[in-house]
């Protein structure tokens, strides 16, 4: 009893333990609804992005969230998981027979190398705060765009080539391409499945909380709320804001490997400025720094536009209506006092109602 | 950092909007049939054909085409069904937003909507992961308008309505060489988009085996179009008296106005991208004259299925002329339905069986329709026809001599 009292009064434990439960029970339910054959093609195909996205979102959480950086790049960073994991697999195919061994490590390949060039990107990038980060990760997201859009990369019985024209890729016979310029990564090997995409929540949970809630978590926090106190007490800004940068790259990383690897093609087009902007807009409207609301606003959101089909042309009108909607109710004061005054002003309007009554026998 | 945010979210808003008001007034989409449905002697169970393409945002104007296309495609044999044995089609249509994952959740609800045949996508990047997915189904797949050579390659169930790429590109360097020999040709193209680096790689692997004396090769991205003026100096710089645009109209609409406000005027050519530049709004037609492209359709075509396919197209779309796209969606769909029917397969034979039966249709069928006479297909799924170069004069495409 005690304990259970003790658990409910330790806030973090607590809302830690709701998040871990709400995933594992999405993911329960899914899976049976699954194996049971009750979810139509449509559904099934929506799982694996979705774990992707709430991955992404997550991640970025801890940067626009805790860290309080607004990061615009962060389909730059997918892009880079995602073309390394493919590259990877695609190499690796004889190697490592083992779908799912394939799957992790591509995923980590693309999630240490996102990571890297995190690192390297964050080192000046960090030094910059608010406006000019968000210009700088910006850039940094269309870049990387637009070099692997002009990637060839190919493989043969000589060996791996990566060139940036046409020309000079020249292939022995029997060797494929494994990504060409702007048509992107073709006849890929699809690996995902949706419990790697599961597992692959529970690590960024368990990595991101964690991180939140340890001393460099609460350091970085303190960053984001007064930089010059917390520089006056010595906490060394960059080295924690670097910290977060690099995490959060290397998960968005890992997430984009699982992303590139669950479709038989992918473009470089996809990473553009859109896909970043949308990723922001799961952690705004989840609530910067909440974790478990970035899971299911990344879930929603998703779901949203594809559960509209059904309206035709009118549902990208009334997804950004509901965008706005719910943007006006978690954001704005007014809207959220009245709608928390809301059931004590029903309350009181009830038993005014029943005594006005009372009075009248 | 809150007002960056509002901003950004602001701007997301606004896009979002522009994208749902790009599509316009979009007829309903399922141009269905339901007496097939009622019964009575003779009565055959529609076969459901699915199309994806990208009906909102920038490439809206593609997946409108190809879907009013087909529409009017359906409506005409749903009239008619009872001439080749009362075979009637469905149809629906969903959004890709030319994009390869949206196109895989918009393949997948039309699947549980029981689509049997798919007749799409119509763009190449949804195409190519769409495929996949029809080969793994195997369900029978034919898109319209998406070129890359990469499709067919993907399974021997997806066949091909137009041109693949590098083959158009091919085509072009051999006109150019017959028509111009001696042209210094300068090129510009768009290396983020498939279908125009398709083309170009084509295109210069053939000029040089050609020998064509190439001056300069210039190329903008996705985020880059909206100036082309660097461009188009360049070429001017280099002395090229012909320029080859392997993109769409849009652009090569700026890029015409752009060469007339410097007095620029080489010969230019385009690839059947080009056709519908008649049609851009605010675009002075004036400066299309003298423009040679390859194009296998034409609306001014006089042949009787051409005008009355234009008319209803025009009807349905509150006036404007049709362009390649839509033609091969009215092509894709005729080219199904002969095949289903000398197949002798209806909505009750399952996808599989529908599948393998178009297959070995396809191998040896003969196809007529708007985009050309005496169409096939080879074992990939290629499709052979011969393009047609045609120069614009008084506003109406000419055949090259």
């Amino acid at each position: 009893m005690t304990a259970m009292k003790k658990f409910w009064n330790n806030k973090t434990l607590r809302s830690n333990t709701i998040t871990y439960a709400v995933v594992i029970l999405g993911f329960v339910i899914m899976q049976t609804l699954s194996s049971m054959g009750m979810l139509g093609s449509a559904v099934k195909g929506y799982l694996v992005p979705i774990c992707v996205y709430i991955v992404l979102a997550v991640s970025l959480n801890l940067l626009v969230g805790v860290c309080g950086e607004l990061s615009l790049g962060h389909a730059g960073f997918m892009g880079i998981g995602a073309f390394t994991g493919i590259v990877i697999a695609a190499v690796t195919a004889q190697l490592i027979p083992e779908g799912t061994v394939r799957l992790i490590v591509a995923m980590a390949a693309g999630g240490i190398l996102a990571g890297a060039v995190g690192f390297l990107v964050g080192i000046p990038v960090l030094r910059l705060r608010g406006d000019y980060l968000a210009i700088v990760t910006l850039a940094f997201g269309e870049i990387m765009k637009n070099l692997i859009n002009n990637m060839y990369v190919g493989i043969d019985e000589a060996g791996f080539h990566m060139v940036i024209s046409t020309e000079q890729m020249k292939l022995l016979p029997g060797g494929t391409m494994i990504i060409s310029g702007p048509l992107g990564a073709t006849s890929i090997q699809k690996l995902a499945t949706f419990p790697m995409g599961f597992a692959l929540i529970l690590v960024t949970l368990f990595v991101v909380l964690n991180l939140i809630h340890s001393k460099e978590g609460r350091a970085i926090k303190a960053v984001r709320d007064n930089r010059i106190a917390a520089e006056s007490v010595g906490i060394p800004v960059t080295a924690f804001r670097l910290k977060a940068f690099v995490v959060s790259a290397f998960l968005a990383g890992m997430a984009g490997a699982l992303f590139g690897l669950n479709f038989s093609s992918l473009t470089a087009s996809k990473f553009n400025f859109n896909t970043s902007i949308n990723i922001l807009v799961f952690v705004v409207l989840g609530g910067m720094g909440n974790i478990l609301g970035s899971v299911i606003s990344a879930t929603v959101l998703y779901v949203l536009p594809e559960a509209m089909r059904s309206l035709q042309d009118y549902r990208m009108i009334l997804y950004a209506v509901v965008l706005i909607v719910v943007m006006l109710c978690t954001w704005s004061p007014k809207i959220k006092n009245a709608i928390r005054a809301m059931p004590v002003l029903l309350r009181e309007r009830f038993r005014g109602r029943r005594k006005e009554a009372g009075s009248h026998e | 950092m809150k007002k960056i945010l509002a901003m950004v979210m602001a701007l997301l808003m606004v896009m979002g909007m522009l994208a749902g008001c790009a599509s316009g007034d979009a007829p309903e989409t399922t141009a269905g049939t339901d007496s097939a449905n009622t019964g009575g002697d003779g009565a055959v169970t529609p076969i459901k054909i699915g199309l994806t393409g990208p009906l909102t945002g920038s490439n809206a104007a593609y997946g409108l085409a190809v879907k009013a296309g087909m529409e009017i495609a359906v409506e005409e044999i749903n009239a008619n069904a009872a001439q080749n044995g009362g075979l009637t089609l469905e149809f629906r249509a969903e959004d890709d937003e030319a994009d390869g994952e949206k196109g895989v959740s918009a393949y997948n609800s039309l699947k549980d909507w029981g689509m049997q045949i798919f007749a799409g996508a119509v763009t190449t990047s949804p195409s190519l992961t769409i495929a996949a997915e029809t080969l793994n189904d195997q369900m029978f797949m034919l898109t319209p308008s998406a070129s890359a050579v990469e499709i067919p390659a993907t399974g021997s169930n997806v066949f091909q309505m137009c041109f693949t790429d590098p083959n158009q590109g091919a085509s072009a360097a051999e006109v150019i060489s017959k028509q111009w020999p001696d042209a210094a040709i300068g090129v510009i193209y768009d290396s983020s988009n498939p279908y125009s680096a398709g083309i170009y790689n084509g295109f210069a692997e053939k000029a040089e085996e050609l020998g064509l004396n190439i001056v300069c090769e210039t190329s903008f991205t996705e985020d880059s179009k909206s100036d082309l003026s660097t461009q188009v100096t360049q070429c001017q710089d280099a002395g090229a008296d012909l320029v080859f645009l392997p993109f769409y109209y849009t652009e090569a609409s700026q890029v015409l106005t752009y060469a007339n406000t410097i007095g620029y005027a080489p010969t230019f050519f385009g690839c059947d991208g080009m056709d519908g530049i008649l049609t851009v709004e605010g675009f002075d037609t004036q400066l299309a004259e003298g423009l040679a492209l390859m194009t296998p359709f034409d609306a001014n075509a006089s042949d009787e299925a051409t005008a009355s396919f234009v008319a209803k197209f025009q009807e349905k779309m509150d006036g404007l002329v049709p362009n390649q796209f839509a033609a091969d969606g009215y092509d894709v769909i005729y080219a199904i339905y002969d095949a289903c029917v000398a197949a002798g397969v209806d909505g009750n034979t399952s996808t599989a069986d529908i599948c393998a039966a178009l297959m070995e249709q396809f191998a040896s069928m003969t196809f007529d329709g708007l985009t050309g006479k005496g169409m096939t297909w080879d074992e990939t799924g290629m499709i052979s026809k011969s393009p047609a170069a045609v120069v614009i004069k008084d506003g109406v495409y000419v055949p090259m001599s």
